[in-house]
This record gives C-alpha cells, structure tokens and sequence, in this order.
C-alpha cells in the first residue's frame, strides 16, 4: 500500500552528499515529499529527513541503494509511533482591521507567535507536528494569507 | 615519521605502484599532462588507446579477465566525456575499474574554463563511488580507498577525478594504511539461519533449477556451484553474463535462459518448484514480465548486494554474502540428492529444441563452431547484437572468467578493445573476439593500438551488412519496416585491418573458416577475419509474448 514513509540518513557532511542522495532518488523514480539536512552533534556528520510516497517495496529499494551511498552510513525507517517528527512554518498574514482580536487567539490555540509585523502585515510562526502545522495553516486561512513557508519534516527516534 | 613532500602526480603514481598497477590504459590531454610525466618514469606500462572509450573497455575487460582491478585514464573535458560509456559499460556489469581524469585547476573550477566538464557529477550515477580531489595530501589515501571500493564485495568502478594544480604541486602522499570507511561495510558471510533455510528448501525440492549470474568469478566459488549443481543434481541455467560462470558442456547446463534463452532453460524456470538464484540479479532481460516469472518457484537469493535482493523479483529465502562462503555452505550442509525424472523432462525438451543449422556458406554459427574445434578454451569476448546472442548458444565456454560480454548496458563497440584488454591481461591465453560490423566499426580504430603494443587477439567480425539486431526486432515488432539498418558492403576489413597494421583475412566461402582461423590463432598477431556472413539470419528462439513460453524459434 502506498504511504507516507519518514527516512532518516546519517552520512558524512562532504561537498556532493546532497546531488549524491537526491540524484539516486530521481534516477530510481522514487519521488521525495520533503527534504531537510543539516548538522548533527558530531563533527563532520549531517542528517537527512526524507518523506517519501511508496509502498514497502519501494521503500526498502530506497533504503538499500541509499545505504549502497559510500557517505551514507546509517539509514533508518522512521515510523511515526516511534518518533518525534516536526515541522517549521512561517506564515506572512494581512489581516482585517477587525479580525486582528480573533487572530490573535488563534495564534495562541496552537502555540505559534508574531515574530514581526510591519504595516498590516504580520508574520507568524508555527511548529509542530506535520498535522498541527496543517492545522494551523487552515485555521489562518480566513486573515489573508500572503506568503507561506515550511520546512521540510525533521525527525528523531525516540 | 612525517613523508617527504613530492607532486601529485608522482603520489599517484607512487600509490599505483604500491597497489600492484602493472597496466594503464588510457589518452593524454593537458589536465593530465604533469600524470603522464611522472608515468613515463614508472614502472607501470602504458597502453596509448585511440579513443578514450576504448581504454575504459580495455581496463574493463583487463579486470574481468584478471580479477586484478582495471586502470584506466583520460584528462579532462572530452576526454572524461569519453570514457562515460566505458564506465557505464563496467557499473552494469559489476567490474573492477579505477579511473583517474584530469581536472581543470582548482581556481578555475566552475568557470566553464578549456576542457571543463563536472566530471563527478556526470559520474555519479554510474560509478560505485567517485571523488573530486580538493587537497592532495588525501591523493594516496583516496587511491587505496578506490582500488578497495572497486576491487570488494560487489565490484564497480570508481573515478578519481584530479584538478592539474594538485597534479604538479607538492604533498605529503603519507602512509594510506588499509581503508577505514564507515559507510562501506560488506555483508560477506551468509546468515546461518538463512542458509539452513535454503538447504532445507533445496532438499525438499523436486523440480529445482540454478540460474547463475554473472557474479560467479572465483576458482572456489565457481567449484562451490558445480559441487552443489552435481551433488543435488540440479540443472543450471545462466544469464548472459552467468554464461562463463558454469561449464557449458555440463550435463546439467541446460543453456541461457530468458529473452533469448534455449526452451529447455526457459521450460525449467516456468515449471521449476525451487529456483536458487546465484550472484544474479533477476535482470529483466532475463526473466521477462516479473508477474509471469516463475508461477510455481519458491526463490532463494544469493547475491553480495543486498539492495539487489528483492529489487525486480520477490526473494523466499533471501542469503546476502559471498557465493564463495554461502555456495560452500550448502554443499557442506547438504546430502547427495538426485532427480532423474526432472532432468530427463528437460534433457527431452533440450533434444526436441536443438540450436538450429543454419542455411548459408559461411554464417555465424559455423564459424563458431570451427573455432571450438581449433580452440576449445579461449577468452572469448563478444561486442552487442545479434552476433552475441549467437556466441551464448553455439560457443559452450567451459572456464571461469572466459566469456566476457556487454551484457547489462550492451554497449555496441565493447568487443575489440576489451579483447586487447583481456589479452594483455592474459597473454597467455588465446583471446577472440566476436563482432558485428555494426559495433565492429564503432571502435576499430584500436585495431592501431593492437598493431603497435602488439596484442594478438583475433576479431571475427560477422560481416552481414546490416544492423542484425536491429533488423531482427524491426522484423518481429515493426511489421518488417527495415529502417536504418541496412550498413551497405562499403567496408573491406581485411584491407581495413591491413591499413592498421593488423593481418586481414577475408572469409568468403565455408572452406575458407578453418584455414583462416587457424592461421590467426596461429599467428602471434593481432588478426581480423572478415567472415562475410552470405545469408543474415535472425537468432532464435525469442520471447514474443508475456510469458517464457510465448516463444518463436
């Protein structure tokens, strides 16, 4: 059955790591949702987030040829139940004068903030899981969204 | 103790040296200039190719021959552009190559500067592991780590790629020790478990079959399998590149299986009950539509790459290791086993299918056939097409390491310079090469570097005029619409031959095959023999439809 699958790739932090890991998954067809990289707390490693669409056997293909990468060292098969997952969402909002009050509580309901706002325009930001950042996406939907950004998932076992 | 400071060029050849390097196949070009300098003072010889494609075959096939790791070079730009196909042609086939570019210097890298090409990033999706070298002090670290990338577990190639300003200034090569590479950790013993599990499976087998792939490349691993075909009485079919992995002249062999494999191979697999693949990958020249593949067939998988389990058909008992140790293993683990009444079904069917005569004076399998008579047990390597399909049925190899083929990227042009490869790996046995005069003509300018380094290999071109494979598909699949494939009698390869520097011989009648084979194979030269191949036949049996089954022969 196809479904969402989190993949967590340690691998060393070497210029090309990237076109290696995105290149397999576009030369073998498998299709990335959303991707995050950065540093881990040893030097000289980086983690990878990949959500990817497939069923079981596409996803184990992924797994194997990434784990073939010589920079990867270790892949994991994140399951959600076992995991903390987290997604980082900024939101450029132009509310109506006389919504700003019901906003405001919004923002407060799912724990977001106003970082900045500069005439009308106020911008937000959300983190959470991916459904809470869903969530609160739909819930702003009603102030005159400008401008949305999210991050990719990050993901840890727990 | 700190080493003293040399180039990096002499760091690379010095690290060549000290992996064992005795060939080098390649073409110099300005990146790679300050490499070549350093070579001429080495011990290291250096075969000039005339094209780079042609040095990459050369090294390719020197490593499939050998089981040494294959060298090969080319400067930057058109020359690493030029080597791709070969690359390409040995990640397919699983082979032990190392090749080294020249780079544009590293200021100018990213500039489009003369020669310029992203050759790493061309190559990583056909490469194994590649590197750009940014500070030559990791230039005999990365040497060690490449020659063990491509030579271990499942072989590929591996490219260093070298900017020419760490190629001519000075570093400190330092002691590389053996690599240490956390990402690289082969699986090589088989799992226990598993393996018990596939010898209970083999015993309780009544209809079982071997299809062997092309990763049977050890004395011991090649024993191991006739043991276990032998001891079980288990019939052995092969890929095309499994076809050097099993004697063909077995009893048990029952021929190549798949798109064009003999019925009784491809009877065997369809009717099979237990089917143990061995370093195969299931390729999908091989088992037709995976959904028909096998109906009845539990499956055992043994391959060393884990990520080729599974991957095209679902695997019961799956083993990831070394043939060598898992093949041992199950030989030891099992008791002597017999079917007769199966393998007497499928020696039946081989007598009711035999490999077909084929009309005509002089044709492909004639010629074949004349040469296992003069030359039982040559290395014998084929180019891609219709010529090579014919060399798998009518040519039985009966060595490891004998029958070196294109077989997973089919590059056209592949026969003569891997032929001077294997040659000058193994000057001590006879090396034929088989070609089409379609992929003849793609790389025959190597025919010069085989007059002037002085390889005798012999090349039998099937000289039909026409693209065979081609023509065959078009008269299966496009309703005889023969389009582009008719090549015209314009090419006299004799003459051709002789204009290089190569003995030519024209085969124009039957009664001409032997006299001229035995005068190449007897002649110390490099050969050509023009076979004029007087009435083009298509090569049968063919899968048409769905199944195995669905077969014209």
């Amino acid at each position: 059955m196809s479904q969402k699958h989190t993949i967590s790739i340690l691998c060393n932090d070497t210029p090309g790591v990237l076109t290696r890991i995105s290149g397999l998954f576009s030369r073998r067809g498998f299709n990335i949702e959303s991707l995050s990289v950065g540093n881990t707390e040893t030097k000289g490693k980086s983690r990878f987030t990949i959500v990817v669409h497939g069923d079981d056997r596409v996803l184990e293909q992924v797994r194997k040829q990434l784990q073939k990468l010589i920079h990867v060292i270790k892949v994991w098969d994140i399951t959600p139940e076992h995991a903390i997952e987290r997604e980082h969402a900024l939101i450029k909002v132009d509310p109506e004068r006389g919504k700003k009050g019901e906003l405001l509580q919004i923002i407060t309901a799912v724990e977001g903030r106003i970082i900045s706002s500069s005439g009308t325009l106020w911008t937000l930001e959300v983190t959470g899981d991916p459904g809470q950042v869903d969530n609160a996406l739909n819930l702003f939907k009603d102030y005159n969204i400008v401008e949305t950004i999210r991050t990719g998932r990050i993901a840890l076992e727990r | 103790m700190k080493c003293k400071k040399v180039t990096g060029a002499r760091a690379v050849v010095k690290a060549l040296e000290g992996h064992g390097v005795e060939l080098i196949f390649g073409y110099p070009g300005g990146a790679n200039l300050p490499f070549y300098d350093e070579l001429a003072r080495s011990s290291i010889r250096h075969i000039l190719a005339r094209h780079e494609q042609g040095a990459a075959h050369m090294a390719d096939a020197y490593a499939r021959a050998t089981g040494k790791v294959g060298v090969c070079t080319a400067t930057s730009g058109p020359g690493a552009t030029n080597l791709v196909t070969g690359i390409a042609t040995a990640y397919m086939d699983s082979s032990a190559l190392v090749a080294i570019t020249g780079q544009v210097s590293r200021h100018l890298i990213g500039n489009d500067a003369f020669q310029e090409v992203d050759t790493t990033g061309i190559t990583i999706p056909i490469t194994k592991h590649n590197y750009l070298i940014q500070d030559g002090d990791e230039l005999s670290r990365t040497v060690a780590e490449a020659f063990y990338l491509a030579g271990s577990a499942r072989p590929g190639p591996v490219l260093i790629d070298i900017p020419k300003d760490i190629l001519l200034n000075p570093c400190t090569p330092g002691d590389a020790g053996p690599p240490q590479m956390e990402g690289y950790r082969p699986t090589l013993k088989g799992h226990p478990g598993q393996i018990k599990r596939a010898a209970a499976a083999i015993k309780a087998a009544e209809r079982p079959v071997i299809i062997v792939g092309g990763g049977i490349r050890t004395a011991a691993s090649y024993q191991a399998l006739v043991a276990l075909a032998e001891g079980q009485e288990i019939p052995v079919v092969s890929t095309l590149m499994g076809k050097g992995s099993f004697p063909n002249s077995h009893r048990l062999y029952l021929g190549l299986y798949g798109y064009h494999g003999r019925i009784a191979a491809n009877t065997a697999i369809t009717e099979a009950d237990v089917i143990i693949g061995v370093a195969t990958r299931f390729g999908d020249r091989s088992t037709g539509s995976a959904l028909h593949f096998a109906p009845q067939a539990k499956i055992v998988h043994i391959d060393i790459d884990p990520a080729e389990v599974g991957k095209n058909i679902p695997a019961l008992i799956p083993i990831v290791g070394d043939a060598d140790h898992i093949l041992g293993e199950l030989v030891a683990q099992l008791k002597g086993a017999s079917h007769p009444d199966w393998l007497a079904r499928l020696h039946r069917k081989a007598e009711k299918h035999p490999l077909a005569d084929l009309s005509g004076d002089v044709t492909i399998p004639k010629v074949l056939r004349a040469l296992k008579a003069l030359c039982p047990d040559p290395i014998l390597v084929t180019d891609v097409g219709r010529h090579q399909i014919f060399a798998a049925h009518y040519f039985p190899v009966d060595s490891c390491r004998s029958f070196l083929t294109s077989g997973g990227l089919g590059t056209m042009g592949f026969g003569l310079p891997a032929a001077i490869g294997a040659k000058l790996g193994c000057p001590d046995r006879p090396v034929v090469a088989v070609c089409g005069d379609g992929g003849f003509l793609m790389t025959c300018q190597e025919l010069v570097t085989a007059a002037v380094e002085n390889v005798p290999v012999v090349a039998l071109v099937m000289h039909d005029n026409c693209l065979g494979m081609i023509r065959q598909l078009q008269h299966a699949f496009y309703d005889k619409r023969f389009t582009s494939c008719d090549l015209g009698d314009a090419v006299d390869f004799a003459r051709l031959a002789e204009s290089m520097g190569v003995v030519g011989i024209t085969v124009a009648r039957e009664a001409d095959i032997v006299p001229a084979l035995t005068r190449a194979l007897e002649a110390g030269r490099p050969c050509v023999l023009d076979c004029r191949i007087d009435a083009p036949a298509n090569v049968y049996p063919m899968v048409t439809g769905a199944t195995l089954m669905d077969y014209i022969e």
